[in-house]
């Protein structure tokens, strides 16, 4: 499928990648094409992506050179670092304020979340990042502009890639705060329409359990309301804020590859960009190939918790 | 025989599209250790608003009047937090329908045991020994399995049973069950009515038995007040109300029972419709209804008055009423 798209593209990748020399020096262009297979036709380059596919081989990216799958063991790991920590983020603001604004009905605190939420919702998001680096970074100098770690900062042991856990693991906490300095403005920045998108599918279901007897039945038994709320009403509201949560890995995807680019964050979104812009066909395909496999596990995950959460649930 | 609760003059205002009504409108009762009080009336007279005032569970908005005093304390002028304990500890409740009164998603043992553990600070090996005794004690089958089932996994009775259970299980002095057999079959509403019984007597609980159908209340109750738009219409022991009922009203909820001993006899419905608390008649609210209307029924609504068989009523033309108030 991510095959077939990539190459209906209208455009010779020789020729951007070679760029000038492509017109200047026909014989390039053909070396090129041998070396990446372009000059055989389309079906018996399907089959031979294919069959490489079956070696975890995904061929090599005309860019950097190097195997797809290098490239992508090393951008996916920062990514996976900001999709994460943007989510959970988003996760804790948007299900708390979801929680209060629905406790609290049509009162001020409802009404104020409301505008909350719709201003994270309706704010563009290069605009926020914008900003965001104005105030954070050029006026306050809280945080550091871009990268994942100060230059002068080695990263840590590799482990998961990710450099918080990794520091953490290796009990460099400097290295840990140094990453989360750099970390928290791009997924700030990245959780800003989901926090939105949570909190008011929250409040919706919240609202919902609220009608349910059982809710006046745990208030009978005396339990304190903070009990109430998160292991009686939160529960019962979780399906449909776990289906919002799900199909969130989607839009964060896609808003890594502007948020990356803007942060000079080296992660899946740059790497996808520049790989587009130069019709990196291995390493487009590459991309796609992950994003699927992302939308599969998290897929995958929703279900497996859907049963755990709700036991009338029957796993298929 | 010692008075437990005593409620005086209850009042409840709800918000609704058109501002605050009263729906409990003035209501007075007592309960005693070891008996069965019942709570009958229509549907809409405010019986399960009495009993959440009670509880302190009304609907965000409400205003109360009046007392519920238990033990020297008045329920109703309590403090959130010291309110919150008597919750399960002193005063429990089951709700209507056990389908939708227990968490779906819960164990059954979470939900038994959650209140043990928080309210009583029990461990949790302490509290999966207590449910199981409860479980026991309310008759459900093989307790330790269905401690770890949940409530789709049991039928209605069941369920009842459960809920039950549950809020047995801080040991309350007074149970309100409210409607506890109304959606269950026929065959099974007994079965949760002995149990009910059974648990009155030998726990030395009070029960307060809420339920549109007197015919419940007959066998089971020994005390009964009948209420009708918000308002007590007549209470006292359940042989003298529903024996030799004298109130029009109650008269008219006998009536309309199915007769034991003679099931072909047609059964007489009240006619009209009961008086929502939108477009409740000045007066005694039902005399719209009544065939024994008089003009002062109209205007003035009419106290409760003690007559000497025990038994208090609120209606001008009964005769007893009326020598008594003159
Ligand atoms: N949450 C509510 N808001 C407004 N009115 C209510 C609410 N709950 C009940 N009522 C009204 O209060 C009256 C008494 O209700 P209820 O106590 O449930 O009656 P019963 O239990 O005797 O059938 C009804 O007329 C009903 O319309
Ligand atoms: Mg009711």
């Amino acid at each position: 499928m991510a095959f077939v798209l990539t190459h209906l593209v209208p455009g010779d990748p020789a020729v951007a990648n070679l760029g000038d020399r492509a017109s200047a020096d026909p014989v390039a262009v053909r070396i090129y094409r041998e070396h990446f297979g372009l000059d055989k036709p389309l079906p018996v380059q399907y089959f031979v992506y294919l069959g490489n596919l079956l070696h975890g081989d995904l061929g090599e990216s005309e860019q950097s050179q190097r195997p797809v799958s290098t490239d992508l063991a090393e951008y996916i790991p920062a990514t996976a670092e900001l999709a994460i920590t943007s989510i959970v983020l988003a996760c804790l603001l948007g299900i708390t304020l979801g929680v209060i604004a629905a406790l609290n009905r049509n009162r001020l605190s409802d009404q104020i979340i409301r505008v909350v939420s719709l201003g994270g919702m309706s704010t563009p998001q290069f605009w926020l990042a914008l900003v965001a680096l104005y105030i954070f970074f050029y006026k306050l100098s809280w945080v550091p502009g871009s990268g994942r770690l100060d230059a002068i900062v080695l990263p840590p042991p590799h482990l998961t890639g990710l450099f918080t856990i990794d520091s953490l693991a290796a009990g460099q906490f400097d290295v840990f705060a140094n990453s989360i300095q750099h970390l928290i403005l791009p997924a700030c920045v990245l959780a800003a329409f989901n926090m939105g998108l949570f909190t008011r599918f929250t409040r919706s279901a919240v609202l919902e359990v609220l009608e349910n007897d059982y809710v006046r039945t745990a208030r009978a038994k005396g339990l304190p309301e903070l009990t109430v709320v998160f292991r009686h009403i939160l529960r019962a509201a979780s399906p449909p804020i776990l289906t919002v949560v799900g199909l969130a890995f989607g839009n964060v995807m896609t808003g890594t590859v502007l948020v990356e680019n803007i942060f000079s964050w080296p992660g899946i979104g740059q790497y996808s960009y520049r790989s587009a812009t130069a019709l990196d066909l291995p390493a487009i395909v590459g991309v796609m190939l992950f994003v699927a496999i992302v939308y599969i596990l998290v897929n995958m995950v929703v279900d497996i918790l859907y049963g755990i959460i709700d036991p009338r649930v029957q796993l298929a | 025989m010692t008075t437990l609760l005593s409620v005086r003059d209850l009042r409840v205002w709800l918000d609704t599209a058109r501002g605050p009504l009263p729906i409990v409108d003035g209501v007075s009762f007592d309960i005693s250790a070891g008996q069965v009080f019942g709570l009958a009336g229509e549907s809409g007279s405010g019986k399960t608003i009495t009993a959440l005032a009670l509880l302190g569970l009304l609907p965000a908005g409400a205003r109360t009047g009046g007392s519920a005093i238990l033990d020297g304390r008045d329920l109703m002028t309590m403090r959130t937090a010291q309110r919150r304990r008597t919750r399960g500890r002193e005063v429990a409740m089951v709700f209507q329908d056990p389908m939708s009164s227990l968490h779906p998603m819960l164990t059954i043992e979470r939900q038994l045991t959650e209140h043990l553990r928080y309210q009583l600070g029990m461990s949790r090996k302490e509290a999966d020994e207590r449910a199981v005794e409860l479980l026991t004690e309310v008759r459900i089958p093989n307790p330790e399995a269905a401690l770890r089932g949940h409530p789709h996994q049991f039928s209605g009775g069941m369920r009842q049973r459960i809920q039950i259970a549950i809020a047995l299980a801080c040991e309350p002095r007074l149970l309100v069950a409210d409607e506890p057999t109304t959606a269950l079959d026929v065959t099974v509403q007994a079965g949760i009515l002995r149990l009910l019984h059974r648990l009155c007597q030998e726990k030395d609980l009070a029960v307060m038995l809420i339920t549109h159908d007197l015919g419940v209340l007959s066998a089971l109750a020994d005390t009964v007040t009948v209420m009708y738009a918000g308002r007590v219409v007549e209470s006292g022991p359940t042989a003298q109300v529903m024996g030799r009922s004298r109130h029009p009203y109650t008269r008219g909820l006998v009536d309309s029972l199915p007769h034991p001993e003679a099931a072909d006899r047609a059964l007489v419905p009240i006619a009209g419709e009961p008086a929502g608390p939108e477009s409740r008649p000045a007066g005694c609210a039902f005399h719209p209804r009544c065939r024994y209307m008089e003009p002062p029924c109209a205007t003035a609504v009419p106290p409760l008055i003690r007559i000497d068989d025990g038994r208090e009523m609120a209606c001008p033309v009964d005769p007893l009423v009326a020598s008594l108030a003159r």
